[in-house]
């Protein structure tokens, strides 16, 4: 069995949105040059909430592009792990040639994911810019000199443990929760 | 599920309904790839793969060799014609004498049924029949059944009529397990001689009627009269053939319905298809192509994937 442990519960994960937001825009202006790629699975609802509610603060002039990165055929990891990752799907309809990237994932762990990601995005043109916006950052385990721009939160955690982001749209609930295993006596 | 049930492709026959899906699925991803400006990923960056090709091939030669290389696999081509096999080498030892220059994976196609079966059975290295004699040809079932997809969104309960040269096709065995896995409905057309004798134990009706057989089928599978394996006559002419069992616009456009033309290719213009046909927009044949590398890019990833010791 597993114990767990409530990082954000929604209060606390509507307020974190909203300060990455207000740091984004202290950043970004009009995000005239700026396009949102959530990575694929799971930082694509970080990516879409960002989004919808930069939008809500009328922070944009107009829609901003948003796309989603899959890193799967990017990974370090293949012919290394048992089973081959499923891919998910890559959705991006504009060209990232000279824009500023928001690069977007729900947890920052060892780096590797997001080390795929950069080189999965140079697919799509050379950006000018690109930094990385995470809502957990897992720190003190990273296996790569890869740090974020934007971090929701930071927790000290082992590698044994887990930490799980919940969406609305998804599990009913905004919330990220830290997993432990039992220790066996 | 992400993982096949099998360690080599060889044929239709030894994989399952969910392996063919999981395919499908990761293919969708790859034709994204290919459509892209950048076309290539790195996931085979650490994996020599080496085509076999003991037999004349174009289309499935460039589109193997073309997936590979998509997908960052280092590639080494071989034909049996200019090769050490004229001097007497047999299968093994050369496929064993390739293997021993660290190769990973083997594309192979030979002329005789079952090489690829046999080889999987001797050497230490996956492969993946690019078609063995007038077997099986799996990842041509593959593209085709993918294609049929992608045009009706799904296989189930598609009516699918082969036609022609079935005795020696390869293509039309694959395709018959194929689209039954997925739950299609196939019959074969052609004249007699070519269609083999205890065929319907497989499941499929035949029909000799080409008018009775399109006005059935909602897709039809034209293919090639392999003139090199017929070692007879199988019938009186071409040109008799070409009027009983050639698809031309007269009959395709009398039909009163839209049905879909495929053809594995390569095409012999005025015998089992005439050109207006081929060039129609009902015909999908180009289609089936580019469907193809990214399939061959999907079996290629997924067989690669298996974790290395």
């Amino acid at each position: 069995m597993e114990q767990h442990r409530v990082i954000l519960n929604p209060t606390q994960f509507q307020l974190v949105i909203r300060r990455l937001c207000f740091e984004l825009i202290e950043n970004y202006d009009d995000f005239s040059n700026a396009v949102i790629l959530g990575l694929q699975p799971r930082g694509k609802y970080l990516a879409n909430r960002i989004a919808l509610e930069l939008h809500k603060m009328k922070a944009v002039v107009s829609p901003i592009q948003i796309g989603y990165l899959d890193v799967t055929f990017y990974r370090d990891d293949f012919r290394r792990r048992e089973e081959p990752i499923v891919p998910g799907k890559t959705e991006i309809d504009f060209i990232i040639e000279n824009k500023k990237v928001i690069l977007i994932d729900d947890v920052l762990f060892t780096g590797r994911t997001i080390r795929a990601g950069l080189d999965a995005m140079l697919a799509y043109g050379r950006p000018e810019k690109v930094e990385l916006l995470t809502l957990i950052d897992r720190r003190y385990s990273r296996d790569l000199p890869i740090q974020p721009d934007y971090v929701g939160k930071k927790i000290d955690s082992i590698i044994s443990q887990r930490v799980q982001v919940k969406w609305k749209e998804t599990d009913n609930k905004d919330e990220v929760i830290l997993y432990t295993p039992k220790l066996k006596n | 599920m992400s993982k096949l049930s099998t360690k080599h492709l060889l044929g239709i026959k030894y994989i399952t309904k969910d392996d063919i899906e999981l395919i499908f699925q990761t293919a969708d991803n790859f034709k994204q790839v290919i459509n892209r400006p950048i076309k290539k990923v790195p996931s085979l960056r650490d994996i020599t793969i080496a085509n076999l090709f003991f037999e004349n091939s174009t289309r499935t030669k460039l589109s193997f060799e073309l997936a590979e290389k998509r997908l960052s696999a280092d590639v080494i081509n071989f034909a049996s014609s200019s090769s050490s096999v004229k001097k007497g080498e047999t299968l093994v030892d050369t496929v064993n004498n390739i293997l021993a220059m660290k190769v990973d994976m083997v594309v192979m196609r030979h002329p005789n049924p079952g090489a690829a079966y046999f080889l999987s059975k001797q050497v230490d290295a996956q492969i993946i029949n690019a078609g063995d004699g007038a077997h099986e040809h799996p990842t041509q079932a593959l593209l085709d059944a993918y294609s049929i997809r992608e045009k009706y969104g799904e296989v189930k309960g598609k009516k699918i009529v082969i036609v022609g040269d079935i005795a020696h096709s390869r293509v039309a065995l694959s395709n018959i397990f194929c689209l039954q896995k997925l739950g299609a409905e196939v019959k074969l057309c052609g004249p007699l001689t070519l269609i083999p004798k205890y065929i319907t134990s497989l499941g499929v009706e035949v029909e000799t009627n080409l008018r009775k057989a399109l006005e059935w089928c909602d897709v039809a599978m034209m293919l090639r009269i392999q003139l090199e394996r017929q070692d007879k006559k199988y019938f009186p002419s071409l040109r008799e053939y070409s009027m009983l069992y050639g698809l031309n616009k007269e009959l395709l456009d009398s039909l009163g319905k839209e049905i879909t033309v495929m053809h594995p290719g390569p095409i012999n213009r005025g015998v089992e298809i005439t050109s207006d046909v081929a060039d129609s927009n009902q015909a999908i044949i180009l289609d089936q192509v580019e469907n193809g590398v990214a399939v061959r890019m999907a079996v290629l990833y997924l067989l690669a994937g298996k974790k290395v010791d």
